[in-house]
């Protein structure tokens, strides 16, 4: 499991990549903000900032094929959903409002990831004043993410090479018990972390 | 069920987003002058865990798969407070790493899968457990504690999509609703199935939510006057409005294509509750609340039917 699977573009090099995380996300902000408070007859905003989310991606050296990957991943629940809202008078215009809007804003999101080592945007957070034991949460969170997965993904394995029932109810059990181990295994570690941050200091 | 932007207007925004603050701000209160540093290792590893948790595919059938939410899950397990603020940092790294739930809607999602769900399940369970004694009943006690925060927080996030004039409520109601019923029944299963396997090993463990969780004993009433407050706000914002007393579809079409007049004057089998009205209840809307909670322990002895098929006794070895 690499340590940065979860955002391996985050620390290449580019323009973007360069510039100082917090205009990053406040640049970001501004954006999902006026693409969201836009009214529902407006489209001008929309083509701006298209324009310009396309020329930052193309700046930043992330593929862009790796954009429209994760896009659609997304869009099928947006889709089904924003078809929900044809079902009401004048609801075209809604439909696509929605579909463009959040095609956007997600677009948005993900470019701020991608250019930002996560690091970086944690430490924006705390020039905010953001509670630091809710950043100390966050931090530890992503730092033991890729240990859990790995642990994880070794139990799975275990569990594939050792059983024949890989479908239906009968396996919920066994997964349940992976998950149960996973739960037991993260308190142990975490009285761990605790002691190892102990000794060095943290309160 | 992660709203994506573009989704929520910005009435909706701000509202949720308040009684998100409000809420995380009173559990970062609560775990500062109650908890233990050690319990933030803890919270820390329980994010992670719930975020890989809410990653594995449980098979149900026809190719489809079900997936974990997990707060009635941290909230038994490591006390309520503890899991508002899991489940918020789940959710803010899903939204800033994997654009799963839109930034300026992460006040709604944090309010309906963090809060509410956290909340109303665990009360629920907590309420509903009183009475009982044995061990079992308490697995399924969870599990119908689960089942419901996951419809709780379909039937907030309907009533947020309809506030914002996104989905309409008689479409997206019956549609959400519907769907997160079924899948509440895979969240009951899972939670139950987990905590009995971390029963197994390690019973200690189960006690550390219901004992000595920052709620603990400590402050019942303020806790459960903010919290109780903060969920029936948010339900009486989005969803009360929508409490429909229209004839429903049926009605509507039988009066309109006249077989209105074929309703028999006394039913073949007289129902106690006809109407969702407990008879000789003065006001509507009381006679429909009770109505409600009858339908609530209905559904609750199916559920225990159920879970009582399903779940083996935590003593027998599981494997």
């Amino acid at each position: 499991m690499h340590h940065d699977f979860l955002d391996r573009f985050s620390r290449l090099d580019s323009p973007v990549h360069r510039l100082p995380a917090a205009l990053k996300m406040a640049a970001a902000l501004v954006c999902i903000l006026i693409v969201v408070i836009t009214p529902l007859r407006t489209i001008y905003p929309f083509p701006v900032v298209a324009f310009l989310l396309i020329l930052v991606i193309a700046l930043s050296r992330v593929p862009a094929l790796f954009f429209l990957k994760r896009l659609l991943v997304f869009e099928p629940f947006v889709i089904v959903v924003a078809a929900a809202s044809l079902l009401q008078p004048g609801g075209g215009m809604t439909c696509a409002s929605i579909i463009i809007k959040s095609t956007l804003s997600l677009t948005t999101v993900l470019l701020v990831s991608n250019t930002t080592p996560f690091t970086e945007l944690l430490g924006v957070l705390r020039r905010i004043h953001t509670p630091p034991a809710f950043l100390t949460l966050i931090a530890l969170m992503y730092r033991y993410v890729f240990v859990l997965i790995d642990e994880m993904q070794r139990m799975k394995r275990a569990r594939l090479s050792r059983t024949f029932v890989t479908r239906g109810m009968g396996s919920w059990r066994s997964i349940s018990v992976i998950i149960g181990q996973l739960f037991l295994r993260s308190t142990e570690r975490a009285e761990r972390i605790f002691a190892a941050m102990s000794a060095r200091g943290w309160r | 069920m992660h709203i994506p932007d573009g989704f929520l207007d910005t009435k909706t925004i701000v509202a949720t987003s308040a009684l998100s603050l409000l809420g995380v701000g009173r559990a970062l209160r609560v775990l500062k002058t109650q908890m233990s540093p050690r319990k933030v290792p803890l919270m820390g590893l329980a994010a992670a865990f719930i975020f890989v948790a809410q990653m594995i595919n449980f098979p149900v059938a026809g190719g489809t798969s079900g997936h974990l939410l997990g707060a009635v899950l941290v909230a038994v397990l490591l006390g309520p407070s503890e899991a508002i603020l899991v489940m918020s940092v789940v959710l803010i790294v899903q939204c800033f790493l994997f654009a799963d739930g839109g930034v300026l809607a992460l006040g709604a999602n944090i309010f309906n899968m963090g809060i509410l769900a956290t909340l109303g399940g665990y009360y629920l369970y907590r309420l509903v457990a009183l009475p009982i004694k044995s061990e079992r009943g308490k697995f399924v006690a969870v599990a119908f504690a689960a089942w419901f925060s996951t419809v709780l927080a379909a039937v907030c996030c309907t009533g947020e999509l309809a506030w914002s004039g996104t989905v309409p409520w008689s479409v997206g109601f019956p549609a959400m609703t519907g769907i997160h019923i079924l899948i509440g029944v895979g969240e009951a299963l899972i939670t139950a199935l987990v905590l009995a396997a971390i029963y197994a090993t390690r019973p200690d463990l189960l006690s550390i939510g219901a004992a000595s969780g920052a709620e603990g004993e400590a402050r019942p009433l303020g806790g459960v006057l903010i919290n109780g407050s903060l969920i029936i706000i948010g339900l009486v914002l989005f969803v009360l409005p929508f409490a429909s007393r229209w004839p429903d579809g049926l009605e509507k079409v039988a009066s309109a294509i006249g077989f209105n007049s074929k309703v028999l004057a006394r039913p073949l089998i007289p129902s106690p509750l006809a109407d969702y009205h407990v008879p000789g209840v003065g006001s509507l809307s009381r006679a429909t609340a009770l109505a409600g909670i009858v339908g609530a322990i209905l559904v609750f002895g199916i559920s225990f039917v159920l879970a009582r098929i399903v779940i083996s006794k935590p003593k027998d070895r599981i494997s």
